[in-house]
């Protein structure tokens, strides 16, 4: 993170349902601006715990929920928004493994590296994904479309070998079976 | 979604406590329906006939022992847990943060049965004199999470949490707390930082979480299929669920067990404590066709492999332990006679190398190097003394040596694969000493 600079501006915005006008502050930091909705999430997440660093993971999921990952300006501005420090925000994002800190695919495809999906021969059905889309682990299609990532034991192993696409959890899934299964997700 | 082996016919209210009302077509139970079938009457006879003391008496007389693998007493632990008038009201934290490999129990109780985790819940906070609950959920299980937050508002709606419970003048609330990933947040301390909002590094214990826990109140931590037998104790009492496991355990009550690998008929299904490893496996219709068991991890990744031999042994937290692994989780991962045992524990390390959280040296730096040993014999590139050398490690990451219990977990797997197929790690030491694997292989790296 270099460079990064924060600074606090106010808008105005009318909510049409209601017809009353609100005034928000919103966050610009880094070219990044936290979105409204997204603000007004994370401070509805802080509620739920005694102290607002609590918060700061949901926060990291709903700002990625929108721009897929978390883009470096959004860490001072989740800081900001929970008053807590920005490095404590970093230390969080860069320790999760769901955290995405640069950008990935339309569809991240989690595939279970684990001891029971290892036993029911997953590192054929990762090669096979690998031949089919053409990237490794950890890498993203040219289009854009799709990201590999490995993910811990999907608590699905009666139906090992296991992937998770978005929220949706595949198996058991046959190396032949990939085009068909990735055709869902345009 | 997981699946339940045992059909709706087979499971009946006083044998199966924690299954007798999920349906055969996996649709979840929710609210309505659990309150006919004696859901929530376990809160009513607390708040009408309980104290924390008595409730917890209770649960620790029906020696309820923890069902996350460690095997520790619930009501034991509850009774250590700091509570008084002059004390601040803690936290009961559910750890459903599902990830060790090879088992899959709760999320069945999760997305089928949310409220019976919500009682357990509710009954555990009385016990210990919590204000909060949280349910640490993995953020992988979406279903799970749904079917919770249905049923927490739900039982919202009904006087079940909230303030002053069915008019009892207690107060008491359930959140729900998604993670980002990370196996370690399974570990109890872990967790606790990781729900404040921090990197999930294992604390220093003591203090144990029962006397400074999160946010430096008293906090306790049980996991899902733990909790769920709750309910049934306090209705049925604590002889009941002793008498569930018969003469075949003397830890009570039933268990999930499951099975994975390469046999027929992979699942789950709820048996007394004490079931055989056989009779599970005959349940799953034994391996598939053409292959045999040449090895089985009794509960997890983090616990040692056993022999065909042991399968004749009850799973349970004493019997399994005296051979040396761990029960841990009760959900057996079979390995067939045509799967190398030198690649699948480079598999686990490679696991457990990964979710290190770094924070202490044997650990962080132990756990890569060992994956590095294993890669070299697995391509049969190893030198003398690597074997010797993996032994020694798996004794140097062992318990009371690291933070936590990571790193232990990663040895036990480690140390009885050699120990019982130490032939087929020899078969990797090919080069003369000083000539192996000279370029480090970056842990992560595929």
């Amino acid at each position: 993170m270099t460079n990064t600079t924060t600074s606090t501006t106010t808008t105005t915005s009318t909510t049409k349902a209601t017809g009353t006008t609100t005034t928000t502050n919103t966050i610009a930091s880094d070219g990044f601006t936290l979105d409204p909705a997204d603000r007004a999430a994370i401070l509805e997440e802080r509620a739920h715990y005694p102290y607002p660093q609590a918060a700061s993971i949901e926060a990291l999921k709903i700002v990625q929920k929108r721009h897929g990952y978390v883009p470096d300006g959004a860490i001072p501005a989740i800081a900001q928004t929970l008053g807590i420090g920005v490095a404590d925000v970093e230390g969080v994002a860069t320790f999760y493994s769901l955290i995405f800190r640069q950008p990935v695919g339309r569809h991240v495809i989690l595939i279970c590296d684990s001891s029971s999906c290892f036993l029911t021969d997953y590192e054929e059905l990762r090669d096979a994904f690998f031949a089919h889309l053409g990237i490794g682990m950890g890498q993203t299609t040219a289009d854009g479309r799709f990201t590999l990532l490995p993910v811990c034991c999907l608590g699905a192993c009666d139906r090992g070998p296991t992937i998770l696409i978005g929220e949706d959890l595949h198996g058991p899934v046959a190396p032949d079976e990939i085009p068909r299964l990735l055709e869902a997700y345009a | 979604m997981s699946r339940i082996l045992q059909s709706a016919s087979e499971r009946r209210a006083e044998t199966h406590p924690l299954t007798w009302r999920l349906h055969d077509d996996q649709s979840p139970v929710m609210l309505d329906e659990y309150r006919r079938t004696q859901g929530y009457e376990a809160v009513t006879k607390t708040l009408e006939q309980h104290t924390y003391e008595t409730l917890t008496a209770e649960v620790k007389t029906a020696n309820l022992r923890g069902r996350g693998g460690a095997g520790f007493s619930a009501g034991f632990k509850w009774s250590l847990t700091m509570k008084g008038d002059d004390v601040p009201r803690g936290y009961i934290v559910c750890n459903a943060d599902e990830m060790e490999p090879g088992t899959f129990k709760d999320r069945l109780l999760m997305e089928q049965q949310p409220h019976l985790l919500i009682e357990g819940m509710i009954l555990a906070g009385f016990a210990n004199r919590s204000k909060q609950g949280y349910i640490f959920l993995r953020g992988e299980y979406h279903r799970a999470a749904t079917s919770i937050q249905r049923a927490l508002a739900e039982a919202r709606a009904e006087g079940w949490l909230g303030a002053d419970v069915r008019d009892s003048g207690w107060d008491f609330d359930i959140a729900l707390h998604t993670g980002a990933g990370r196996y370690i947040c399974g570990e109890e301390t872990a967790l606790i930082n990781s729900l404040e909002g921090k990197r999930a590094n294992p604390r220093a214990k003591p203090p144990f979480p029962g006397q400074s826990g999160a946010w430096g109140l008293p906090t306790v931590v049980n996991n899902v299929e733990t909790l769920c037998n709750v309910p049934g104790i306090v209705n049925n009492g604590a002889d009941w669920f002793q008498a569930l496991s018969g003469d075949l355990s003397s830890d009570g009550g039933t268990k999930l067990y499951g099975i994975s690998g390469k046999v027929k008929n992979p699942g789950l299904w709820e048996l007394p404590m004490g079931t055989t490893g056989n009779q599970i496996l005959e349940l799953a219709g034994g391996m598939r066709d053409g292959l045999l068991l040449k090895s089985w991890l009794p509960g997890g990744g983090s616990t040692g492999f056993l022999l065909p031999e042991h399968l004749d042994l009850p799973i349970d937290f004493d019997t399994i332990g005296k051979t040396g692994s761990r029960m841990g989780t009760g959900l057996l991962a079979v390995v067939a006679d045509n799967q190398s045992m030198v690649s699948l524990t480079r598999n686990l390390e490679e696991f457990f190398a990964r979710e290190s959280c770094g924070w202490c040296t044997p650990c962080r730096d132990g756990l890569p190097w060992s994956v590095k040993l294993l890669r070299a014999l697995e391509a049969g590139e190893g030198e003398p003394g690597d074997i010797e050398l993996l032994e020694q490690m798996a004794r140097d990451l062992g318990p009371g040596k690291t933070f936590c219990a990571h790193a232990p977990g990663a040895a036990m797997p480690l140390a009885s694969a050699i120990h019982y197929f130490r032939d087929e790690f020899e078969r990797g030491v090919t080069r003369p000493k000083g000539k192996a694997h000279a370029d480090p292989i970056p842990v992560g790296s595929v």
